[in-house]
C-alpha cells in the first residue's frame, strides 16, 4: 500500500498544481465579476438590480454539474467551443460570481444607511463614500463568508475532471484505474482536499473572531 | 404670517413653496423659511411633522418634488432652469459640502478613529494635506472638549463624547450653515447638557444654525427665532418670547408644549 | 455553423428525464430524512456530552465538509468495498453518502439552533419543575425546531441539486436521464436546456411550498 501512494505521489501533485490554479483563476476572476455586480445589486437602478437578481437567482437554482455540462456542450450551439479547461473556468467562475454577489449584499447591508448619509454630508461623491466609508467596513463582514466560499471553489473544482480535465480528483482516478487501489488513494486524496479546506475555513473562522471583537 | 426674517437682505438660506411625498404620504406641503446669516433658527413640532425632513432636504439627503431650497442664492440638488435636472454627483458633493449636518444616531465611522472622522472630509473633499487636517480635527476637537480622546474609536467613546466628535466632524468643514437634527435625542438624559454647551458656544460665535429639536428650554436660549412645524407646514414662527409668550395663538402649539411641560 | 434546436428526441425520451426527477426528489428527502436524525442525535449529544466525544462529532463534520462531495461518493462507491465485505448498489451507497453529507452540515443547524433558544424559556421550564430530558423535549427542541425550519428548507434545496452527483456512479437521476439522452440522441444543447429549466421550475416550486410551510409554522405557533 505504500508503494502505492509513492507511485501516485507525483501524480496526484500534478493533478493538485491544476486544482489550485483553476480554484484560484475562479477565485479572482469570481470576486471581480461578482464585487461588482453586488454593488449594482446595492446601489444600482432598478433594471440592473433586476438583472443581477435574476442572474444570481437562477445560477444559484442549477447544479454546479449541471452549469459545468451546460455550458461545455451548450455553448457550442452558440458558436463558442470552449477548451473543457476554459469550459471547467467559466462555469465555476458563473457559480461562484453569484455567491460573491451574495456575500456582497450581505455585507453591505449590514452597514446602517445612516452611515451614507454622513458620508453625503461631508461632501464625499458616491466613489468616494464606497472607498472610505463602506468598504473598510463592509470588508469585515465580506471577508469571512468569502474566505469560506473559496472552499466551494476547491471542491467544485473536482467536478472539472469530468469534463476531463487532469485536476486532483482525475489523477486519483487515473492512477486507480492503473493500479486497482481504490480505498487508500480516496483517502490521501480527501486528506489533501481536506487540509486545504479546512485551513481556509479555519482562517474564515478566525478573521469572524477577530473582527467581531473589533465591532463592539 | 410671515415667516421671513424683514431685516436681512439676501437670507443665506432661503426656502420655498418646498414639497415632498413619499409615496401616497405628504410630509411637507409647501414650506417657507429664509434664515439669514448668524442666525440661529430652531424647528419645533411633534414627530411626523416634517421637522427631520426638512432639514435633510436642504442637504439634499432627501429629494423634494415642488419647490426650491437656495444656499447663498444657489439652488440644492438640482440645477438651476426651467428643467429640473439633478446636479452631477460632484456637484452635490461640493454642495454638501458647504453645508454641515450632525446627526440624532452621531453616524460616526466606527473604522475611523475621532481624529479621522474629522479628517476624512479635510482631506478627500478638501483636499488638505495631511497634517494640516490634522491640525484643524485637533483644533476643533479640542474645542468641543475631547483634546484626550484623539485616537479612540467611536466605540470608547460615551454617547455625548460621540456626538461632540460629529459636532466637530461638521463645522471642522468650515460650513456655511449647520443643520442639527435631534441631535440630543439619542442620549442619556445626564450628557444632553454637554451637547448641548458646544452648540451654545458655537452659536455665540455667530455660526449660522438651523436646529430641529425637542429640547424647548434649549430651543428659548440658542435660537434669535423659533418654527413650530406640524402636518408638513410651518404653523407658527417668531422669536422666541413671542412664541413661547403666547403672543402668537395656535392651539397645537399650546397642546405641544404642556406635552412638554414647558410653560406657555 | 447553423444548428436548429430540435426537441423532437428529447420529448420522446422524456420518461428518462421525468423518471429522473422523481428520483432525485426521492433521493433528497430519503437523505434529508436519515441527516436530519443524524443531525439531531449528534447535536444533543454534543450539547451534553464530554470533550471527546465532541472532539468526535467535529471531526465528522469537517471532514465531511471540506472534502468535495463527488469524491466522498466515490469513496463509499468504489472504495469501501474493497476493504470491507459489503456490497451495495449505487442508489443505496448514494443514499448513504448524501445522508452522512446531509447530517453533518445539520449538526451544525441544529447546534446553533439549540444555543439560540432563549434562556429565558429554559429558565420558564426549570420553574414549572420540567427536568433536563422534559425540558429538551418540551421546551428546546420545540423551540429550536422553528429557529431552524428555515436552514432545513436551505439545505433540502442544496441536498436536491447536489442529486446531480449520483449520475457519476450511474444512478438513474435526472443529470444521468440527460446524459443518457445525450449519448442516444446527441441533442446535447436541447437536453441541457430542458434540464437546466426542471432543476430551476422545481427548486423554485420546492422553495414555494417550504416558505409557505415555514410561514404557517410560525403563525400557528
Amino acid at each position: 500500500m505504500l508503494a502505492a501512494i509513492l507511485y501516485a505521489i507525483p501524480f496526484l501533485m500534478q493533478g493538485l498544481l491544476t486544482t489550485i490554479v483553476v480554484s484560484l483563476l475562479v477565485v479572482v476572476l469570481s470576486t471581480a465579476i461578482g464585487g461588482l455586480m453586488g454593488i449594482g445589486l446595492v446601489y444600482g437602478p432598478a433594471p440592473v438590480r433586476w438583472l443581477v437578481r435574476g442572474f444570481s437567482d437562477i445560477v444559484r437554482g442549477i447544479p454546479i454539474l449541471v452549469l459545468i455540462f451546460f455550458i461545455y456542450y451548450g455553448l457550442p450551439i452558440a458558436g463558442l467551443n470552449l477548451q473543457p479547461f476554459s469550459a471547467a473556468v467559466l462555469a465555476l467562475t458563473v457559480f461562484k460570481s453569484a455567491q460573491v454577489i451574495e456575500n456582497v449584499r450581505g455585507a453591505i447591508g449590514s452597514i446602517p444607511r445612516g452611515q451614507m448619509d454622513a458620508g453625503k454630508a461631508v461632501g464625499l461623491t458616491f466613489a468616494q463614500r464606497l472607498a472610505y466609508v463602506i468598504a473598510p467596513q463592509a470588508i469585515r463582514r465580506f471577508l469571512p463568508p468569502w474566505i469560506n466560499g473559496v472552499t466551494d471553489a476547491v471542491k467544485g473544482s473536482a467536478l472539472v475532471s469530468l469534463l476531463g480535465v487532469t485536476d486532483l480528483m482525475h489523477a486519483m482516478q487515473q492512477v486507480i484505474g492503473r493500479t486497482y487501489n481504490a480505498l487508500p488513494l480516496y483517502v490521501l486524496g480527501a486528506i489533501i482536499y481536506f487540509v486545504i479546506n479546512y485551513g481556509l475555513s479555519a482562517l474564515s473562522r478566525m478573521l469572524e473572531r477577530r473582527f467581531s471583537y473589533i465591532r463592539e | 404670517m410671515s415667516v421671513l426674517d424683514p431685516s436681512s437682505g439676501t437670507p443665506l438660506l432661503r426656502i420655498r413653496g418646498l414639497e415632498k411625498a413619499y409615496g401616497q404620504v405628504t410630509v411637507l406641503r409647501g414650506v417657507d423659511l429664509d434664515v439669514a446669516k448668524g442666525e440661529v433658527v430652531t424647528v419645533i413640532g411633534p414627530s411626523g411633522g416634517g421637522k427631520t425632513t426638512l432639514l435633510r432636504c436642504v442637504n439634499f439627503l432627501e429629494t423634494y418634488d415642488k419647490g426650491s431650497i437656495r444656499i447663498d442664492g444657489e439652488e440644492v440638488g438640482y440645477q438651476d432652469g426651467p428643467r429640473r435636472a439633478m446636479r452631477s454627483e460632484r456637484d452635490l458633493a461640493r454642495m454638501r459640502a458647504e453645508t454641515g449636518m450632525v446627526f440624532q444616531m452621531f453616524n460616526l465611522f466606527p473604522h475611523l478613529t475621532a481624529a479621522e472622522n474629522v479628517m476624512l472630509g479635510l482631506v478627500k473633499v478638501r483636499r488638505k494635506p495631511k497634517a494640516e487636517a490634522r491640525a484643524i480635527a485637533e483644533h476643533w476637537l479640542r474645542r468641543v472638549g475631547l483634546a484626550e480622546k484623539l485616537d479612540r474609536l467611536p466605540s470608547e467613546l460615551s454617547g455625548g463624547q460621540q456626538q461632540r466628535v460629529g459636532i466637530a466632524r461638521a463645522v471642522a468643514m468650515d460650513p456655511k450653515i449647520l443643520l442639527l437634527d435631534e441631535i440630543t435625542s439619542a442620549l442619556d438624559p445626564e450628557l444632553v447638557g454637554e451637547v448641548l454647551d458646544v452648540v451654545l458656544q458655537l452659536a455665540s460665535e455667530g455660526m449660522t444654525m438651523l436646529v430641529v429639536t425637542h429640547e424647548i428650554g434649549f430651543a428659548r436660549d440658542v435660537s434669535n427665532r423659533v418654527v413650530f412645524m406640524a402636518d408638513g407646514l410651518i404653523a407658527a414662527a417668531g422669536p422666541p418670547r413671542e412664541l413661547f409668550g403666547g403672543a402668537i395663538e395656535v392651539e397645537r402649539l399650546r397642546a405641544f408644549l404642556s406635552r412638554f411641560g414647558a410653560r406657555v | 455553423m447553423g444548428y436548429h434546436l430540435n426537441f423532437n428526441l428529447i420529448w420522446r425520451h422524456f420518461d428518462k428525464l421525468w423518471g429522473g426527477l422523481v428520483l432525485s426528489l426521492e433521493l433528497a428527502l430519503v437523505s434529508i430524512a436519515i441527516g436530519i436524525a443524524i443531525g439531531l442525535t449528534l447535536a444533543v449529544i454534543h450539547v451534553s456530552g464530554g470533550r471527546i466525544v465532541r472532539a468526535l462529532i467535529g471531526a465528522y463534520v469537517e471532514f465531511i465538509r471540506n472534502v468535495p462531495l463527488i469524491l466522498l461518493v466515490y469513496l463509499v462507491f468504489y472504495g469501501l468495498p474493497t476493504a470491507v465485505d459489503i456490497s451495495y448498489d449505487a442508489t443505496t451507497s448514494f443514499v448513504a453518502t448524501l445522508s452522512l453529507y446531509a447530517g453533518a452540515y445539520l449538526v451544525e443547524v441544529f447546534r446553533s439552533g439549540l444555543d439560540a433558544v432563549p434562556r429565558g424559556l429554559i429558565d420558564a421550564g426549570k420553574a414549572i419543575g420540567l427536568t433536563p430530558w422534559q425540558r429538551l423535549v418540551h421546551v428546546r427542541l420545540p423551540t429550536m425546531l422553528r429557529i431552524t425550519l428555515p436552514a432545513l428548507s436551505n439545505t433540502f434545496i442544496s441536498l436536491f441539486k447536489d442529486t446531480s452527483v449520483a449520475s457519476v456512479i450511474a444512478v438513474p437521476e435526472l443529470t444521468y436521464g440527460a446524459q443518457w439522452i445525450n449519448f442516444n440522441t446527441f441533442r446535447i444543447a436541447e437536453v441541457y436546456l430542458v434540464v437546466t429549466s426542471m432543476y430551476l421550475a422545481t427548486g423554485y416550486a420546492i422553495l414555494l411550498a417550504l416558505r409557505a410551510l415555514e410561514r404557517r409554522f410560525v403563525i400557528g405557533r
